[in-house]
């Protein structure tokens, strides 16, 4: 087991190492630099060319690379030109933020996901299951930047129920109780509306899995034990064709960081995903390029947690 | 000069280990086979799963790599496969086991069929179609079933399928591995007349892999018998199942139910018998790691694994 | 005849293909004696596992009619519940695929344990672990405290068979199905498990369906033996009778198709045509009639039913009476050897 994740974090140290090394690129194949969207057109051509010295926007790349390398390491991304403060304190609060967004959309994906699957796994072809069915089935069609705009005018601005914008009311002051309710109920509107749409995946998954597992012969085996039928499926059945799904898991973080690059642009929530879109039209690039890099890197643990997971539930991957 | 001849043959597969997944050491798969067969004639190689057998067979059609020894084919060194002629590649074909896996399931019977054709003759269209239709009829087949996809055939109807591609090019030698295992008795009969059939007609020659030992004394006019990798024994039919002198033959031949129910008894006493010999007798047989000595020919036909003479 | 263990009267299940349904056992009625073990013997598509599936009600979209009576009970339309308390209890079965019948997920220890905890949920764990370990060492594991703790695919073939083999016993059932157990295995593990079963039947004086298409495990193993075709049984007699006086000529072609381990033939008898799918099977007159077109129309029966011949040896339709195997092979039938 730690042999197997010793050697799954060796795999991970170069994949990282490409990661940024390919961010960095294409950052710098973009056109335009920090400078050009920042300062007055009428400046002096010579002032800019002296500026973009003093910054080492004009040595080699290799070198802007390493430089770049050795402050992220230190976990200094650099300096955002826009916002004139460092990006680190920029993306720190965004990442806080971003992450409950996250982690409140996981749950809820699992919250609906896993009943949801299991009754149409279950009692497939039944009218549950062609219910199901069918919302995955527009679950899928539906894209995510319309579905969370529909959510947005019912049950922000029709119903009112929900805040249409901010991540918490201005003027409660951290810690208190109301600024954690105030932050869950910012949080509510635009992760149902992600869940509900990340969801389906899974619930198919779930669904096939199940129809798949009912049909093995351990199944029969357990029958001709003659465990009753909740016990076929609690121990048997659902045991086994949650397995992949554990293993899911950690790819759903990587489509987690897509949707909120939607869900935080739509809900005027400031994220990561928000910061991102912000930063590209600004042309920000110290801040998208570490943007990129931590989305990347969160991809890349997602997949490492994924493996972990199964390792530690599937006893056949255990002992390699 | 024997029409294949394999000397001292090893085939060894990597274990990988470590954090690292470096090759850490060797199974040895194939551990020094040595054995001829004569043209015409059906040599039989039996064993467990994982003796070793199936990676022969495979490793003397060039699917295994070979670590150590020889592959002589009609007087050709045909070891390296690559650096060897071409021509030697289409005189030895394969019959696979499961005729429910290795048709492709997506391609028509004359795409199958043809396939060795394609890549060995340069036929046209019309040709290939007439070449198919014959070797089909030769298989007993309706020439029709060309444009029919495996799936609508019976188990014995696609045996009978790998077959003719396997004879498509005319081959000489025919490595069959458990040809007749996943199918029935009764169509296990009819595949193994058939291929009877066709060796008398075609001359053919045939290394017989198989685990049932009812079959290859049925099939074969000598026998090997292999254990981890290593003979422990080899001689004619009666050799073998009359007169089985290594410890291991003996535990095989005495395993196999009788088809007599009269003579349960007799069967139990004998493999009681042959139990506590093994028992009593194991070291005589095998070597520290537990594997079989060197062959040592106790007549003219019967080698078995003995320790050294002195 | 006493009490028979299992007495099925009528059995037929049926599937459904389209529309419609189409028997694969049609008709089969058979008892089995205590300390009895009947062999069933056929080719893939006789309809013998669907058979045992059907004893023991695993089949969760056939249709099954008739009467199945253990020890006096009719079980064939009682309600699951009622049903879950026989089967892994007093009805056992072990399949044939090892790997594939066992949980990939759960130890060993843990998937026996389950059917001791199922049927006598009072049983402290502790008690319950020494009874899984006893199990484990009576099928003839060598090391039962560690394999108790191991999975099923660090065990081999023949290890995993005698895993289920303990499963199936772990209640000492009174009726036990083993569908090809030694299929998948080799012939000296074959023949230790087969060793195996005859000792268990000793021990726990148990009614065993063997089911198989190997007609010498059936030889080393059988009391009696029924032949199927198609759905139904052709012939049925002690096993000495069988084999010493086959009768049906499916049975005589079967036992003139493999090779012989005592005798040399020079050509195996092969039977004409294929089995019949569900859907292409004969359902009126004799069932065995298409693959024997060299025997008269006027042979078989219209209906054809199970004669007895003699003192429980029964056989289907009235063709075996002219059969005899065409002239081109008859030289090498299995009696007469050249």
């Amino acid at each position: 087991m730690w042999k197997f994740t010793v050697r799954r974090i060796g795999i991970m140290i170069p994949q990282i190492a490409l990661l940024s090394l390919l961010i960095f690129i294409m950052a710098k194949m973009m056109p335009g630099d920090a400078l050009s969207g920042l300062i007055d057109p009428s400046i002096d051509p010579a002032t800019i060319e002296a500026m973009r010295k003093k910054l080492g926007l004009d040595n080699p790349w290799h070198i802007q690379y390493m430089d770049w390398i050795k402050g992220v390491a230190q976990g200094d991304f650099g300096q955002s030109f826009r916002f004139k403060m460092p990006v680190t304190e920029l993306i720190s609060q965004r990442l806080v933020n971003t992450f409950w967004l996250s982690l409140v959309t996981l749950i809820l994906t699992y919250l609906i996901a896993i009943p949801l699957g299991i009754t149409s796994g279950r009692y497939n072809d039944s009218w549950a299951d062609r219910l199901i069915t069918g919302y995955t089935y527009v679950g899928f069609a539906a894209p995510l930047f319309i579905f969370a705009l529909v959510m947005l005018w019912i049950f922000g601005f029709h119903f009112g129920w929900f805040p249409t914008s901010g991540s918490v009311t201005p003027g409660l002051s951290p810690g208190s109780f109301e600024y954690v309710l105030s932050k869950i109920n910012h949080l509510l509107l635009p992760s149902l509306s992600m869940a509900l749409i990340a969801t389906v995946s899974t619930v198919q998954y779930l669904r096939s899995e199940i129809i798949d597992t009912k049909q093995k012969e351990f199944v029969v085996t357990a029958r001709a034990k003659g465990a009753s039928e909740s016990r076929v499926y609690n121990r048997h059945i659902l045991r086994n064709s949650l397995l992949p799904i554990a293993a899911f898991f950690g790819y759903e973080i990587t489509g987690l960081i897509g949707g909120t690059i939607f869900i935080e642009n739509i809900f005027g929530y400031p994220g990561m995903g928000q910061l991102f879109i912000e930063s590209i039209s600004l042309r920000d690039f110290s801040v998208v390029t570490s943007v990129v890099l931590i989305f990347g890197i969160a991809s890349i643990l997602g997949a490492l947690i994924s493996d972990i997971i199964l390792s530690i539930v599937d006893p056949r991957i255990r002992i390699k | 000069m024997a029409f294949l001849e394999v000397e001292d043959l090893k085939v060894h597969f990597p274990i990988q280990g470590g954090v690292f997944g470096r090759t850490v050491d060797h199974v040895r798969a194939v551990d020094g086979v040595s054995f001829s067969i004569e043209k015409g004639k059906t040599y039989g190689l039996v064993g467990e799963s994982g003796s070793g057998k199936t990676t022969t067979g495979r490793a003397i059609i060039g699917l295994n790599k070979i670590a150590a020894g020889k592959v002589i084919f009609d007087g050709q060194d045909i070891t390296d496969l690559r650096r060897s002629k071409m021509g030697a590649r289409r005189d030895i074909q394969m019959i696979f086991q499961d005729p429910y896996s290795t048709l492709n399931p997506k391609k028509r019977v004359l795409d199958i069929v043809s396939e060795p054709l394609r890549n060995y003759e340069n036929l046209s269209r019309s040709e290939e179609k007439k070449r198919v239709g014959e070797l089909l009829e030769l298989v007993g087949l309706s020439p029709e079933s060309i444009h029919k996809y495996p799936h609508e055939f019976s188990g014995g109807q696609r045996q009978r399928i790998g077959i003719a591609r396997a004879i498509a090019l005319k081959p000489k030698l025919i490595i069959a591995d458990e040809p007749v295992s996943a199918l029935d008795v009764s169509v296990q009969a009819q595949v193994l007349n058939f291929m009877q059939e066709i060796q008398k007609e075609l001359g053919l020659t045939y290394l017989f892999i198989s685990h049932d030992l009812g079959i290859i004394k049925h099939m074969c006019d000598r026998i090997g018998i292999m254990y981890k990798g290593r003979y422990v024994e080899e001689g004619t039919p009666e050799d073998i199942f009359k007169n089985p002198q290594h410890i291991y033959s003996k535990r095989l031949v005495a395993a196999i139910p009788d088809i007599d129910p009269r003579k349960r008894e007799q069967q139990v006493q004998f493999r009681q018998a042959v139990k506590v010999e093994y028992e009593q007798s194991y070291s005589d047989y095998f070597d520290d790691l537990g594997l079989a000595y060197k062959l040592q020919p106790v007549s003219d036909t019967h080698l078995v694994a003995l320790p050294g003479k002195g | 005849m006493g009490n028979p263990v299992l007495e099925i009267k009528n059995l037929r299940t049926s599937f459904r293909i389209k529309d419609n349904y189409y028997a694969a056992v049609d008709d089969v009625s058979l008892t089995v004696e205590k300390n009895e073990l009947l062999a069933i013997v056929g080719e893939s598509g006789c309809g013998k596992s669907a058979f045992a599936f059907s004893i023991m009600g695993l089949h969760s979209q056939a249709k099954v009619e008739g009467d199945i009576y253990f020890k006096g009970q009719n079980i064939a339309n009682i309600s699951t519940a009622k049903l879950n308390e026989l089967r892994g209890n007093k009805m056992g079965m072990i399949f044939q695929d090892s790997l594939s019948a066992l949980n990939p997920l759960m130890t060993i220890g843990d998937q026996i344990d389950e059917i001791i905890y199922i049927h006598n949920s009072k049983l402290p764990k502790k008690e319950r672990k020494e009874r899984v370990i006893d199990l484990l060492n009576k099928v003839g594991i060598v090391d039962p405290a560690f394999t108790h703790d191991q999975f099923p695919h660090e065990l081999s073939g023949g290890m995993r068979q005698r895993v289920v083999i303990a499963m199936a016993i772990a209640n000492e059932p009174e009726l036990l199905i083993a569908d090809e157990p030694t299929t998948a295995l080799d012939v000296t593990i074959q023949s230790q498990i087969l060793d195996l079963i005859k000792k268990l039947k000793e021990e726990i004086h148990a009614g065993i369906i063997l089911i198989t298409h190997d007609l010498a495990v059936v030889a080393e193993m059988a009391d009696r033996v029924a032949v199927m075709y198609a759905g139904q049984i052709v012939e049925i007699a002690d096993v000495y009778t069988l084999f010493e006086n086959p009768l049906h000529p499916y049975t005589r072609s079967l036992l003139n198709s493999v090779p012989n381990s005592n005798e040399v033939q020079s050509e195996l008898h092969v039977i004409e045509g294929i089995v019949p799918s569900l859907q292409n099977l004969l359902r009126e007159g004799c069932r065995f009639s298409p693959r024997i077109p060299w025997i008269d129309e006027s042979a078989h029966e219209k209906n054809p039913v199970l004669h007895e011949v003699s003192p429980g040896h029964f056989v289907r339709c009235t063709c075996y009476q002219q059969f005899s195997f065409p002239e081109k092979s008859k030289e090498d039938q299995y009696h007469g050897v050249s």
